[in-house]
């Protein structure tokens, strides 16, 4: 960790070198350890200390056809490094041909503080990351199974000044663990988040994915075709993520590649289907403003099944009449363009035993695995179901079935909703930068297309 | 860093290492991408720093930092072994290492052309001028041109007495154009000459303009907006012949996982999975028809996986993973090989295969592949083509997914044929295939020969906790599989 005022220090320095018209700079710093474990015992246990600075130029272009930019990183904090950089940067501007879509930096705009920090996160020991993992190994191997994951414990800084006034510094923490508990022929899954690692409940997570294990043995094969289908939040966030990648992102809209492209402001979904982007709220990890330095608004994607809108940095913005920035820029150059990072699915009001209940053929669904999207437009996705997957009947869970494979428009499963789940569950998001927050859903003719062996 | 070496693994030992080893790595990159005409992301990285790692009460601990200084060398050391003990809380076995590794020398990525050497404006060019190409065809709604280019110094020494100094240096390129139909809410895209935005090859500036970008590009602009029209891919069972970019995702996703020994042993069964490719099946196990023949080779010239040693300081190696359809080996690391030879006794060899690569400074070796590659046959492509009567032909992925074991899979391509009495027919969009690894190489019955066999690059290749991406080379030719379910899009 830097602090703010030694990162303020080194990004004064290198604006006030900078010759260029208008000059960015984002510095980040981590100090994180993970410890993984499998065959329950740790065998990987690591830690590092980085901090990288990536510097942004803009030259005007003197015939007015737009702005040449070029963009440099190191990770060597020394100052004839950072100016070294500085000059890698301008001289890159200088060499390619000015992009006639760049209109400007973002300027200065009120930052909300958000607190996101925990001293105990940030100073968490090597041995208290052991005891954490052994507390789930020791409970795996007490019940002649084997135990897998991997506890992260980070410390984080992101700050983002410019030339036109900027300087945004943020400082967060991360304390994330996963497992998977093993037998001869099944498996079951676990996860939690938190800003504090005291919040962690290493037992507890230990418990659900042992319980998901035992509950799972000896799984029977089952014929592919349309099920009705019950989906734990962590098969959840993959609709928000797939929808992300596909649909999200103003640049896909303006591509017309989004499954968004043409119906905005029309029904896409069912009507109890809300999907928004929060970077300020308190039920999600806060992240109060972007890579550029924007702060972070929140954009209803889906309201009530509605296509809303997408998110914007400040690039995509320029591109379109009237619209700004909302906050959703990631480190630049990026041609993909904006992502929302801190999604939420809202809740509805039925309990993961109603939904069962209220079942009467259909599978319980823990965890998708290794999901790709075939048909973006659609959002058609292929995956697998893994660590605890169970035929229902008659209103309950009948046996463990074996893993299935499904190939299924993630949007027409949303407009074949049964219900929404009540609670909820915070799971780290894309990339591990921020987090997901959704519930559970039952959602009937879900598509599987293929079964394996276990 | 002699110096820098030495203080870290005397520390070490000095603290109660019983093994230690240090890299040191800076590495370069830059990358150039132009969409519909316009410069959009054109930059410089680097990142340097290094990392220790150590065996202390026979378990593991890794410290990194960005900071190369004395001072940090002697904190990170300290922390690594803090770490290991640690992580001997809660051991259920000795860490084994085997035969001692103590090699020194040189190595660097031969180039003809020093990809640092030509000119920023050089490669805009081509990239301007590949664009232009791509939207030549009105209906292109998106053209992207890439160029990405990498070079990574690592010092490398063990307290066995390694010391090893290696530059890698590899070139990447490629071409897409995005055809959107947004009426009938259609796209379609086409790529070359690899998929996910570029094929990547340890060379230099030789690489790319052997790609001749410029000059394929109309022809992938057509061919994405000809997509939009074509026939959908019919569903069925039938005769599957796979281009050689799609074999090569094949290979990685269905061979060169499984094989991963530590995958096997369980390390990463919380995140990528475990092998349906268990201890017991090594030369019992049927994995392939008696054509196929699969091997690691880290030797190749030009191969995205090809080094001097890998990142235990073993020395880049050739290994024979399928002779004849039967499954007869695995990427190992020199603590894997110990816990195979545990199992499967004393026929398994003593010493690493050469496959721990670590994504970084910042990140511990753990087991990748290097070049896994499918050997050539004996068919010529027009011949195999002409001896299909009716089938399929599907080239360079467009989505791939595979179960936690490596069995399942289904992958999807940009385009693909129909193959009617030994000629190629109508252009056929949105297909998509499914099997099981060993049904599906079982059902080999022809692989095209050396002249249609080369290496391709997957730089985008996922495992670990914290995240690695490893750089890994594939060896196809076209090949011809029988009884293939395809079509499975609704």
């Amino acid at each position: 960790m830097l602090g703010q005022e030694r990162i303020k220090e080194i990004a004064d320095s290198i604006l006030a070198e900078s010759t260029a018209d208008q000059t960015e700079v984002v510095i980040q710093t981590t100090d994180s350890a993970l410890t993984r474990f499998a065959n329950s015992s740790i065998h990987q246990n690591v830690a590092e200390t980085d901090a990288s600075v990536s510097i942004r130029v803009v030259l005007a272009d003197p015939a007015g056809a737009g702005a040449r930019i070029g963009v440099a990183s190191t990770n060597s904090l020394d100052r004839v490094a950072l100016f070294h950089t500085l000059g890698a940067a301008l001289s890159i501007a200088r060499l390619q041909p000015p992009n006639p879509d760049f209109r400007s930096l973002p300027g200065p705009r009120p930052i909300v503080q958000v607190a996101a920090f925990s001293e105990a996160t940030a100073g968490c020991t090597p041995e208290k990351r052991a005891r954490g993992a052994g507390a789930i190994c020791l409970l795996a191997r007490a019940a002649g199974l084997v135990a897998a994951g991997a506890l992260t414990t980070a410390a984080l800084e992101l700050a983002v000044a410019n030339s036109l006034g900027v300087f945004a510094y943020h400082r967060t923490t991360q304390a994330d663990i996963n497992t998977v508990i093993m037998g001869d022929t099944s498996s079951g899954y676990a996860a939690a988040f938190a800003l504090d690692v005291n919040d962690l409940d290493f037992e507890a997570i230990g418990r659900e994915a042992l319980e998901k294990c035992v509950k799972s043995r000896d799984p029977r094969p089952l014929e592919p075709g349309e099920y009705t289908v019950i989906l734990e939040p962590y098969a959840v966030q993959d609709f928000l993520q797939m929808m992300t990648w596909t649909g999200f992102s103003a640049v896909a809209l303006q591509e017309g590649r989004s499954f968004m492209a043409g119906k905005i402001g029309q029904p896409i979904v069912d009507p109890r289907v809300s999907i928004w982007d929060d970077g300020l709220s308190p039920d999600g990890v806060p992240l109060p403003f972007d890579f550029e330095g924007v702060p972070k608004q929140r954009v209803d994607l889906i309201e009530n099944g509605v296509a809303r809108g997408v998110v914007y940095d400040s690039y995509s913005a320029g591109k379109e009449e009237g619209k700004t920035s909302t906050g959703h820029a990631l480190p630049a150059p990026n041609t993909f363009g904006p992502l929302p990072l801190n999604l939420f699915f809202g809740s509805g009001d039925a309990t993961l035993e109603e939904m069962i209940r209220s079942t009467e053929r259909g599978i319980y669904v823990t965890r998708f695995h290794y999901t790709r999207p075939v048909d973006p437009t659609r959002v058609v996705i292929t995956g697998m179901t893994r660590d605890g997957t169970f035929l229902i009947e008659k209103g309950e869970i009948a046996y463990p079935v074996r893993n299935l494979r499904f190939t299924q428009s993630y949007l027409e499963a949303l407009n074949h909703l049964d219900s929404i789940g009540r609670d909820t569950r915070l799971l780290t998001g894309m990339g591990g930068v921020a987090c997901d927050r959704m519930p559970a859903l039952k959602v009937h003719q879900f598509r599987f297309t293929g079964a394996t062996e276990f | 860093m002699r110096t820098l070496t030495d203080r870290a693994l005397n520390l070490a030992q000095v603290q109660g290492a019983s093994y230690a080893d240090i890299r040191i790595v800076r590495r370069l990159t830059q990358h150039i991408a132009v969409k519909n005409g316009v410069v959009e992301g054109l930059s410089d990285d680097g990142s340097q720093g290094f990392g220790v790692r150590v065996v202390v009460d026979g378990a593991w601990g890794f410290a990194s930092s960005s900071l190369l200084s004395a001072q940090e060398v002697d904190r990170v050391t300290a922390q690594a072994v803090q770490i290991a003990h640690a992580s001997a809380l809660f051991k259920t076995r000795e860490v084994h290492l085997g035969p001692p590794v103590a090699h020194s020398g040189t190595y660097r990525t031969p180039v003809q052309i020093d990809p640092w050497s030509v000119s920023l404006d050089d490669k805009i060019a081509l990239l301007l001028q590949a664009d232009q190409g791509l939207r030549a065809t009105s209906g292109v709604r998106v053209a992207s041109s890439t160029l990405a280019f990498w070079r990574e110094d690592k010092t490398f020494a063990n307290s066995e007495g390694t010391y090893l100094e290696q530059t890698i240096i590899e070139s990447g390129g490629g071409i897409e154009a995005v055809a959107v139909d947004v009426e009938r809410g259609q796209v379609q895209k086409r790529s070359y000459p690899n998929s996910f935005g570029r094929d990547q090859r340890t060379e230099g500036w030789e690489a790319i303009l052997a790609m001749d970008l410029p000059g394929n590009a109309p022809r992938v602009g057509e061919e994405a907006v000809a997509l939009l029209t074509a026939d959908t891919c019919p569903s069925g069972v039938t005769t599957l012949i796979l281009g050689p970019t799609q074999l090569a995702l094949q290979i990685h996703e269905s061979c060169g996982h499984p094989i991963e020994l530590d995958r096997v042993f369980g390390a990463e069964a919380s995140y990528a999975g475990t092998s349906f490719l268990t201890p017991e099946k090594v030369r019992t196990f049927r994995y392939g028809s008696d054509i196929v023949n699969l091997t690691a080779d880290a030797t190749i010239p030009g191969g995205l996986g090809t080094f001097g040693w890998d990142d235990e300081g073993v020395p880049a190696q050739r290994v024979p993973i399928v002779r004849n359809g039967i499954f007869c080996g695995y990427l190992t690391s020199r603590e894997t090989a110990q816990q195979l030879r545990d199992i499967v006794g004393t026929e398994s060899p003593e010493t690493s295969g050469g496959a721990m690569r670590a994504d970084g400074w910042n990140r511990i070796p753990i087991i990748r592949m290097t070049n896994v590659s499918l050997e050539p046959g004996e068919w010529g492509f027009d011949d195999l083509i002409a001896d299909t009567d009716d089938g399929i032909y599907m080239e360079l992925n467009r989505s791939w997914s595979i179960d936690d074991k490596r069995l399942n899979f289904q992958f999807g391509t940009e385009i693909a044929y129909e193959i009617k009495n030994g000629k190629m027919g109508r252009m056929l969009k949105n297909a998509t295939y499914t099997g099981m690894t060993p049904v599906f190489w079982g059902s080999c019955d022809a692989i095209c020969d050396a002249g249609h066999w080369r290496v391709w690059g997957t730089p985008n290749c996922g495992k670990g906790q914290p995240g690695q991406t490893a750089h890994t080379g594939h060896g196809a030719a076209p090949a011809r599989f029988r009884n293939v379910q395809v079509g499975v899009l609704k």
